[in-house]
């Protein structure tokens, strides 16, 4: 029987487990988007138990947050071109309950859709008072905010006059190693959606709407910014622990 | 900056359903985005007991993913994690947790220690293992692999996760030694395509 390095008899360990949600993701493997053609497994997928490594997570606290992280608009010299917006929203589990304290970070391209990046051969502009990057940290709360310029949509070259709509990245720990997530945050009523192949690699409508921010007019600011609001959804907890190694199939 | 909440924001939402996942793409790493400076460094250089863990992400066709973002979440050399649902409680300052972008040959490395055997629910071990998370362009959501050691042959033979996977498979979950540390090469398809768990 082993023995934790503090003695403690390791065979009474009750641990959270957190539950998938397979249904509102896209497939790796999706035709229209070429890229996963090389790059996605094809062996199916092996259940991991969700044992200490799975339930515990990178810890990553305000020593990553530097004061302007969360505002775009000020880590220049000068005011970037564009439309400044807000965005704002918590990091819920799919109980319901806020995830507080947990890292999340932001990339996107420039009010005209390019990134500051030497792999983004889009002839727009560049904007040298926008690097298009931030983070902040959720609060007690889960509450996130950050202060941007709306990103322009760009050209890409995955089918014939392909555009991807305006988005953000988003980049979420949550508490546990299973609840890591990467997402986009779409804007409401994008023309591209229909042709984007990775917006359409969510295949549930509804599922994809949760990609899509909300115009939020009570929280814009008068003669300043126009405000969206996103709430991210991570994967939630079994409401009991369980003793037992799961042995289901 | 003044800025009013909104009133819906304070009812509790019951059971809201994920938000799906999408690419990390090919830009993630602007200037002050994901890659940061000591990402790679889960111990600061020149740390007593530090290892290089290098490899490489390869895709079907054999090549190189230049474009990738490896993040690494371990236990130190004892086994613990800095996080408050070890509930053997957090007796480490360790961080676990590294990040690297991949580089023009798909390569990537990690300082960090070999980590310690883990207890499980039933009272059986764990082998001493890293969690990996893999993330690019073409990936709609991360996949995730786990690395042994290859001078664990006892401990690995009773892991539970190994000896639960194709036999034939299995050496696509343990690193290769190395003179200053440990190669481990991610193949995300192909003959020799990587083992991916399913979290």
């Amino acid at each position: 029987m082993p023995t934790d390095s503090i003695g403690k008899p390791a065979d009474r360990l009750i641990l959270p487990e957190y539950e998938r949600d397979d249904a509102s993701h896209p497939a790796l493997d999706t035709e229209e988007y070429h890229s996963t053609s090389l790059r996605s497994p094809r062996r199916p997928l092996q259940l991991l138990p969700q044992h200490l490594t799975e339930i515990t997570g990178p810890v990553l606290g305000h020593e990553r947050v530097g004061d302007t992280d969360h505002d775009l608009t000020v880590q220049h010299a000068g005011e970037p071109l564009g439309e400044r917006i807000v965005v704002s929203g918590r990091v819920l589990d799919s109980d319901g309950k806020p995830v507080p304290h947990t890292l999340v970070e932001v990339w996107q391209a420039n009010a005209a859709g390019r990134y500051r990046h030497a792999g983004d051969r889009h002839p727009a502009p560049l904007d040298p008072n926008f690097s298009g990057a931030g983070r902040c940290m959720t609060d007690e709360n889960g509450h996130y905010r950050f202060v941007t310029i709306k990103p322009g949509a760009y050209p890409w070259r995955n089918h014939d006059n392909a555009w991807r709509p305006a988005h953000i990245h988003f980049s979420l720990f949550g508490r546990a190693f299973t609840q890591r997530l990467i997402t986009q945050m779409y804007f409401p009523g994008d023309p591209l959606f229909y042709q984007d192949p990775i917006f359409q690699s969510v295949r549930d409508p509804k599922a994809r709407e949760r990609m899509i921010c909300e115009f939020d007019l009570d929280s814009t600011i008068p003669e300043w910014a126009l405000s969206y609001h996103f709430d991210i959804v991570l994967r939630g907890r079994h409401a009991t622990p369980f003793e037992e190694d799961e042995d289901d199939d | 900056m003044n800025h009013s909440n909104r009133s819906s924001e304070a009812a509790p939402v019951a059971h809201p359903a994920t938000t799906p996942s999408q690419t990390v793409g090919p830009f993630f790493a602007l200037p002050g985005a994901l890659p940061w400076p000591d990402g790679p460094e889960v111990l600061p250089a020149g740390s007593s007991g530090a290892t290089l863990l290098r490899g490489r992400l390869l895709d079907g066709a054999g090549d190189p993913v230049p474009d990738g973002l490896i993040e690494i979440w371990q236990a130190d050399e004892r086994g613990r994690f800095a996080h408050p649902d070890d509930p053997r409680g957090t007796s480490t300052d360790f961080p676990g947790f590294g990040r690297c972008a991949t580089g023009p040959d798909g390569e990537f490395w990690f300082r960090t220690v070999k980590p310690g055997p883990l207890p499980t629910p039933d009272g059986s071990e764990e082998a001493p293992h890293v969690n990996v998370t893999v993330l690019a362009r073409g990936l709609l959501a991360r996949v995730v692999t786990r690395i042994y050691f290859p001078d664990e042959p006892t401990a690995n033979a009773a892991d539970p996760v190994l000896s639960a996977v194709d036999p034939a498979r299995r050496d696509t979950l343990v690193a290769t030694a190395e003179a200053d540390g440990y190669r481990f090469d991610i193949r995300l398809q192909g003959d020799d395509e990587t083992i991916f768990f399913a979290v």
